[in-house]
């Protein structure tokens, strides 16, 4: 036997957790704690290179290291403990996995004799996180705890992004073997990502766009996943193409939405325009998007008469929902830049005069418009105005889930990538406030936003004292209208105006909550109020609880109901009783 | 078109179905298997047959063979699902080749006498079945060939006494000289 004992290489597992995070450039962890984590615990009390940020709750480490993950473009970090402290991340681990967010999390498990045992704080991590993560480790041998980690890391962060879970037994934390610095052979070579689309393909698209008359594009959250340079590139193309844009609701911020060709939010409670465009257009250019229900409404009536190109890195998005014609299997960037090139070299800017006077007929529908109110806060009011009062600002804004983050979607303008963090494909209600807390960690300096709902943010309300220890001035602006606004919404549409438990009854007084807390509470409650709080808000530097008391019955508009196609909107004007009544008929009638 | 009041679209496309033979070769390590079959059961694909075995032990590759049905949009989705999975290294729709080799061997147990039993192995002979067991009373044939040929095996034999089948399941192949 050789003496290891001054191999710099040779080290415990925990050590080697640590020494991984470092090797890949991790700055922060967001964790909580537990028996079966205890010496990796240990080993970050020795250390100064990677900062732990202790949440109150598992899910809240989950959700504020996407918020971290989003805004960064980095991969988040968690490390919980085995059982409960892993069951607790299965929520932001779907969720990670439904937005395409790089997640590593590291759970601890009981010692390897024990699994199978029923051992306390025992569950089958790798078994329950299986369909919530891009991919899953369960490590019997220290040995094999460096290729995994670095493998890790390097699937959640390449191809499409996602969660990836790495289970680590007590005993192999203990135990000692070799490490190795991040290498090629840790990564099984079954896993390669295609980044570089089909050239072939690309001329058909260009084709394509260079002779339509009816274009739009349609970009998705898979252009903010590229990074910052895809967003650049995809600014220069509808420039170069002088087409409409529209975006889904994690798209948001890659082209701005002070832009001349910007149409607003497409889907269910997209703009008018922009879903009027989609159903009649000829070329759709869909760019890091997956054709989700949410967007699509009615699928056979979606775009009748368009041919569809699709670029996607995920060939398993590529006619899933909806049938495309030229689909492009590649990173959002890269088939950009390469889409750009051909199309300056082959191609001119198609004269699509005629419309886009069809799109500024359907623009002066103003389908966002709200009858105003000098008595009560309206909750789009309160996103307008916190928008004017933020604009020129470094603001990140992160929401909850419900009215409050359509509103903020709708009404808020997103001029650069990786400033909205939001739940879009699980709609996991208590995200915003965490994630919030994730955003602030990596950018200490910004001004970081939740816009809640006062239902949402009780779920994970707890987070307040995580932004309190580590001074985090994040500010929770709470549209509070006492309802599940969103289900009570579909309550009155679909369901007679049975209101069945969304109403809040005993919601906690938010200011004294906050001060509870150690934090600032503010109120807002009548429109002339409304401008002073939010300064007040914005010039504070220390978390803020804002309850911003809103028309309790508000609706969000407008809507593509229900098994309804894109040019079937529910306008705001139109939406009286009767008209809503008629849209939404179906199984239930309506009071 | 009337649907009941409903967040999501409710009308399912009714395209025709097709069934597939799917050939998956996977890194051969813990719970690829769980995975595969997690992917079917959690996204609602059919199963109809599914063989698993280690092919090439020094890389550690295992082919696994799924036969699937579905409409052709799904049997797609199943193809991209499992070809995104980590530990996969390719998938080959053996359907889609148009030239494959399908066998399956299934072990079929018959109990009797006098002339099912003399009936029995006549028709066992003709099937090219294998008598791999035998009592006074009872045999146990092999047989191999795709799963038509079994079917119509197993239901002659049902009226001549039979008790049991075991089944392994479809195992694919392409023609000529290319491997997957």
């Amino acid at each position: 036997m050789t003496d290891k004992s001054h191999d710099p290489n040779q080290m415990t597992g925990a050590a080697m957790i640590v020494r991984a995070l470092i090797d890949h450039g991790v700055q922060h962890v967001f964790g909580y704690p537990g028996g079966a984590v205890l010496p990796i615990y240990d080993e970050i009390f020795q250390q100064s290179e990677v900062e732990h940020i202790l949440v109150r709750h598992e899910q809240g480490a989950g959700h504020a290291a996407e918020g971290y993950a989003r805004s960064t473009g980095k991969p988040g970090v968690v490390l919980v403990t085995s059982g409960p402290g892993a069951t607790n991340m299965v929520t932001p681990l779907t969720d990670a996995l439904m937005d395409s967010i790089p997640l590593v999390c590291i759970t601890g498990q009981v010692p390897t004799h024990l699994i199978g045992n029923d051992a306390f704080q025992e569950c089958d991590t790798v078994g329950i996180t299986r369909p919530a993560t891009k991919h899953n480790w369960l490590v019997r041998d220290v040995n094999d705890l460096a290729r995994v980690l670095h493998e890790a890391f390097y699937v959640a962060t390449t191809g499409r992004p996602g969660p990836v879970l790495v289970d680590v037994p007590k005993d192999v934390q203990f135990a000692t073997g070799t490490y190795h610095p991040p290498r090629k052979s840790d990564v099984h070579i079954s896993y390669t990502p295609r980044v570089k689309g089909d050239a072939t393909q690309i001329r058909k698209a260009v084709a394509l766009l260079a002779n339509a008359k009816r274009p739009v594009i349609y970009s998705g959250g898979g252009v903010i996943n590229s990074g910052p340079e895809a967003s650049k590139l995809l600014r220069q193309l509808v420039e170069a193409t002088g087409f409409p844009i529209t975006s889904t609701l994690m798209g948001l911020g890659a082209y701005p939405a002070s832009g001349p060709n910007w149409l607003g939010m497409l889907g269910m409670h997209g703009t008018y325009e922009a879903n009027m465009t989609m159903h009649d257009c000829d070329v759709m250019l869909c760019v890091g998007a997956r054709f989700d229900d949410r967007i699509t409404g009615r699928v056979d009536a979606f775009s009748p008469g368009s041919k569809k190109i699709h670029i996607d890195i995920d060939p398993s998005s590529i006619n899933k929902n909806i049938r495309v014609d030229v689909p492009i299997i590649g990173d959002a960037g890269n088939v950009l830049g390469d889409l750009l090139q051909v199309f300056k070299a082959e191609a001119k800017k198609p004269d699509i005069k005629a419309w886009w006077q069809q799109i500024a007929q359907w623009r002066a529908r103003n389908s966002l418009s709200y009858r105003k109110n000098n008595d009560i806060i309206l909750p789009q009011y309160a996103i307008q105005r916190l928008f004017e009062l933020t604009r020129g600002k470094d603001t990140y804004i992160t929401t909850e889930v419900g009215q409050h983050q359509m509103w903020a979607a709708q009404f808020f303008g997103f001029e650069e990538p990786h400033r909205w963090m939001t739940s879009g494909g699980l709609g996991t209600m208590g995200y915003g406030l965490p994630a919030a807390v994730g955003v602030q960690v990596a950018h200490p300096d910004s001004l970081v936003i939740d816009i809640a709902g006062d239902a949402s943010v009780q779920m994970t309300i707890q987070e307040m004292s995580t932004a309190v220890q580590f001074e985090l001035p994040i500010k929770i602006f709470i549209l509070n209208n006492q309802y599940m606004g969103m289900v009570r919404q579909w309550q009155q549409l679909l369901h007679g105006n049975r209101l069945s438990h969304s109403y809040s009854e005993a919601l906690p007084d938010f200011v004294k909550l906050a001060e509870a807390y150690g934090c600032v509470g503010l109120q807002a409650t009548k429109p002339s109020d409304l401008d002073g709080a939010i300064k007040e808000m914005i010039s504070i530097r220390r978390p803020v609880l804002f309850d911003c008391r809103v028309a309790a019955l508000e609706n969000c508009f407008p809507m593509i109901p229900s098994g309804k196609a894109h040019n079937e909107m529910l306008l705001p004007e139109e939406a009286t009783d009767e008209a809503t009544a008629k849209a939404f008929a179906g199984g239930k009638a309506l009071v | 078109m009337n649907q009941p009041a409903s967040a999501y679209f409710l009308e399912e496309r009714h395209d025709p179905n097709e069934t597939h033979t799917l050939s998956v070769l996977v890194q051969n390590e813990p719970g690829v298997l769980a995975r595969v079959i997690g992917l079917f059961s959690g996204r609602g694909y059919n199963i109809e047959s599914l063989t698993v075995s280690e092919t090439e032990s020094q890389k550690h590759l295992s082919r696994i063979t799924i036969v699937t049905t579905g409409t052709p949009m799904v049997i797609q989705q199943i193809k991209h699902q499992l070809d995104r999975m980590i530990p996969v290294y390719r998938v080959v729709d053996m359907t889609l080749t148009g030239s494959s080799i399908e066998r399956e061997l299934a072990m079929v147990k018959v109990r009797g006498g006098g002339d099912h039993r003399v009936e029995a192995l006549r028709l066992a002979d003709a099937f090219r079945a294998r008598v791999i067991d035998a009592t006074t009373e009872s045999f146990v044939f092999e047989i191999t060939g795709n799963s038509s040929k079994i079917n119509q095996f197993i239901d002659l034999m049902r009226p001549l006494g039979l008790v049991e089948v075991s089944r392994t399941g479809v195992a694919a192949i392409t023609r000529g000289p290319e491997g997957m």
